[in-house]
């Protein structure tokens, strides 16, 4: 079984590299004179290192790619059929559905995670968890919801459809793209062993001085962090690459898919902002095993800069998780409305807007921090500026559905929502921008009602949508139409039940991070703990079409929407080089409606999807 | 990291375009690793270097500064020297280059260790923890540029490279000039200001 030998494989490897690194770590202490050989945090993070890298080559960097730098053959990945999904496969569709798959798992288990809190956070008082318990369990669904939030998207609609929009073969560099998938497993797994190795104290951005001075396993957090740094690193390496180089003969830019675009700019975002984390978790690193002093105040360090440099990346970290959920968001609009995308170009330079003024606002998250009083009046200006470009995204899909012949299947449905739960978000983000507000508002429940209209409202939302959209494409098959629906009102109804009312204990001042509150606030928490469950149980109904219909569902066509972009021109789910001959493109994606406008043809061959054929999703929407 | 060109058979776009763009952007996010350092090392410690204890001496060996840093930009000579000759079919001039900057760069890592050995200040101290880090990223990036030009020194000599083929030196000089770039700007921010 080549599938059961290159897992156990890369495992063995990784195992074997572990070990080596906790004996490297012990004989250059001997060598360096310590007394004692055995410094946990030390030692576990060279074997941390080392494991990393053995997995990697077991899993397949050896024999597909390492071997040649030292002048050797290197093997071909000769795996079938479902087995290439546990191997190192280097098409971008394979490893697409990689990303796709391990992201929903997390997804799911980070959201059990808050159905564990709301728990604890249905009465005043303690309960259920203890107190480290519950800052074990918060931060933990913090992280692994960022990252969901981060790479499920990029890694899963980006991979499996940058490369059919704009008529590539594959990504630029594919077995870099196979490399920075098989990062992400270690990650997962060291992030979910925290619980069982100390757990963590200090949330998802782990400020010092307690994430140096905590004893829980905020080593292996940050260990785990920074290979997921690596993994948005490369992997918006490749997209930029691939966008410049790789488009069919006629895809200029200006006919570019608007998901291409927002995945186009949110790469170069990634590639550039996502050192900063990678800086600040290594200096704290620094400070917990190398005994050096960044954040130690009284050797003159200063813990506000870990805040600079950690926000210098989690500020533009919003945007990373929010323009491609834009991107999908706008695609939707425009296939399920019937109609051009309006005001494409300033779609596109609104999104242009938002990635240049992402890296001048970090202060933002810091008005309570101590810094310089000076420093309020630019950054809270530079924030409320970015509300210029994002109402032109937000405009243009206002104005793609206005007049439109909207056709409410679940993807759209999913697209609409996507508008209505940012503009929410959008305005409670106002109140955080301006200082006097912030300073009331900061650390309450507010903020954690804000954040998630943003990113859940604006993208997971549009996540969903993008998996209801592909998932015929991605699959071969048609998922069940009527639970994607049950699935959508249970979503919408529960989030914004949840996270709306979250809103009011915040302005009364209920702190966050904490499972104990005053007890005037138990039945507004009861309420919110009532709404999350059962917005938790909507998934259930997602998990079960997903599953079912990917066994069972009824075969799809080539093209069910009928729409216009290059994915659905060629079959479900696409041959192994995409396209049967390469496309020529003749005009804009989005002309729908427009007399005797093409997208693409195939002018060497005849064998590929009609474009407006298919039509499984059943009735409404004409041309 | 972006020394191996994936042999992959795309029709249309040049491979060696695609692979130098794909090192451009790779040097553009290491750029920032560098600016942010860069920047901690002021936001802590101002335009301080500390003095030696009991004397008005910078606690920098400023001559051992100089030293290895007149070293690394030799040794941007030498890498550059050793592509020019590959790329006019040069060989043996390429490899004698390619081993001079090999030795160039061992020297300066040695010089940054010597540094480390004989510092008057701790790492546990603010400026000690800059200096460190700092010299330490940089010295790590020095040595995998070490690590990957010998393996294509040891190609080289059994004869991959011509003047048609020879992305490989290309990509691992570029790498090369580019951690000496990163020194420039360290240099003064660790010993002069
Ligand atoms: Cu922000």
């Amino acid at each position: 079984m080549y599938a059961a030998t290159t897992v156990l494989g890369g495992t063995g490897t990784g195992l074997m590299g572990f070990y080596l690194g906790l004996g490297f770590a012990m004989v250059m202490r001997k060598l360096f004179g310590y007394p004692d050989l055995w410094e946990r945090d030390l030692c576990l993070s060279v074997g941390y290192v080392f494991g990393l890298v053995g997995w990697v080559l077991g899993i397949g960097l050896w024999g597909q790619w390492a071997r040649e730098w030292f002048g050797m053959k290197t093997y071909a990945n000769g795996a079938q059929g479902w087995q290439r999904y546990f191997t190192f496969c280097t098409d971008h569709k394979v490893i697409g559905i990689q990303y796709m798959v391990w992201f929903v798992v997390v997804f799911l288990a980070a959201g059990f995670m808050a159905m564990l809190m709301r728990v604890e956070l249905a009465q005043s008082g303690m309960q259920f968890f203890n107190h480290d318990q519950y800052n074990a369990v918060m931060s933990l669904h913090g992280i692994l919801m960022v990252a969901v939030a981060i790479a499920a998207v990029i890694g899963g609609f980006g991979n499996y459809a940058v490369p059919l929009m704009i008529g590539a073969d594959d990504m630029a560099f594919p077995r870099l793209n196979a490399l920075t998938f098989w990062l992400v497993p270690p990650v997962g797994i060291m992030l979910l062993a925290t619980p069982f190795l100390g757990g963590l104290e200090a949330g998802w951005t782990a400020y010092p001085p307690l994430a140096v001075q905590t004893e829980s396993a905020q080593t292996l957090f940050n260990l785990a962090l920074m290979t997921f740094g690596l993994v948005s690193i490369l992997g918006g390496l490749n997209f930029i690459v691939t966008v410049i180089y790789l488009r069919a003969e006629g895809m200029t830019w200006s006919r570019l898919p608007i998901f291409v675009w927002a995945m186009f700019l949110t790469a170069i975002l990634a590639l550039f902002y996502t050192q900063g984390i990678f800086v600040a978790l290594f200096m704290v690193l620094l400070d917990r095993i190398g005994g050096m002093s960044f954040f130690n105040e009284a050797n003159g360090g200063d813990p506000l800069l870990y805040q600079h440099v950690f926000w210098f990346y989690s500020h533009p970290a919003v945007y990373i998780m929010v323009l491609p959920g834009f991107g999908v968001a706008l695609e939707l609009l425009t296939h399920f409305s019937r109609k051009p995308l309006f005001a494409y170009r300033y779609a596109v330079g609104g999104l242009i807007g938002i990635v240049g003024l992402s890296g001048v606002v970090w202060a933002h998250h810091m008005f309570t921090s101590g810094m310089p009083n000076y420093l309020h009046p630019p950054f809270l200006v530079a924030t409320e500026l970015i509300s210029i470009p994002t109402g032109l995204v937000f405009l243009a899909g206002l104005g793609t559905i206005w007049m439109g012949r909207v056709w409410l299947q679940t993807p759209m449905l999913f697209a609409l929502a996507v508008l209505f739960n940012f503009a929410c978000g959008g305005v409670t983000g106002i109140f955080l921008a301006d200082v006097p507000t912030d300073i009331h508002l900061q650390d309450t429940y507010f903020v954690v009602a804000h954040f998630h209209y943003t990113i859940v409202g604006g993208e997971i939302f549009a996540l969903f949508g993008g998996i209801y959209y592909w998932f015929p494409k991605m699959t071969g098959r048609m998922y069940n139409e009527r639970l994607g629906k049950i699935h959508f009102w249970m979503m919408f109804i529960g989030f914004n039940v949840t996270f709306f009312i979250m809103h009011l204990p915040g302005i009364q001042g209920m702190n966050r991070r904490i499972a104990d509150y005053p007890s005037e606030f138990d039945n507004i928490n009861m309420v919110i703990s009532i709404a999350a469950f059962f917005l938790g149980s909507s998934f259930l109904v997602f998990f079960y079409n997903i599953i079912w219909s990917w066994f069972r569902g009824p075969a799809a066509a080539a093209n069910p929407w009928r729409a216009r972009t290059l994915e659905w021109q060629t079959s479900s789910p696409p041959p192994h080089d995409n396209f049967e001959s390469p496309p020529v493109i003749k005009g804009h994606p989005y002309d729908y409606g427009v007399p005797g406008s093409v997208h693409a043809t195939f002018p060497m061959g005849a064998a590929h999807a009609p474009a407006g054929g298919g039509g499984g999703g059943g009735g409404g929407g004409g041309g | 990291m972006a020394v191996a060109a994936p042999a992959m058979h795309h029709k249309g776009p040049d491979r060696t375009a695609i692979n130098r763009l794909g090192l451009w952007l790779f040097f553009f996010s290491e750029s920032l690793i560098f600016a942010l350092l860069l920047s901690s090392r002021f936001f802590l410690e101002g335009l301080n270097i500390p003095l030696k204890h009991g004397s008005d001496e910078q606690a920098v060996d400023q001559v051992l500064g100089l030293a290895i840093t007149v070293i690394l930009l030799l040794s941007s000579v030498t890498a550059f020297t050793g592509e020019t000759a590959f790329e006019h079919g040069r060989k043996r001039l390429g490899h004698w280059m390619i081993l001079a900057t090999i030795v160039l760069g061992l020297i300066f890592a040695g010089g940054v260790a010597y540094e480390w050995k004989t510092a008057h200040f701790t790492r546990g101290e603010a400026f000690g923890t800059v200096f460190f880090t700092m010299t330490g990223v940089h010295a790590s990036h020095v040595m995998s540029g070490v690590i990957m030009l010998g393996l294509v020194w040891v190609q080289a000599l059994r004869g991959k490279y011509n003047e048609k083929n020879h992305w490989p030196v290309s990509g691992v000089v570029m790498y090369w000039h580019f951690v000496d770039v990163v020194w420039v700007f360290f240099y003064p921010a660790l010993y002069l200001v």
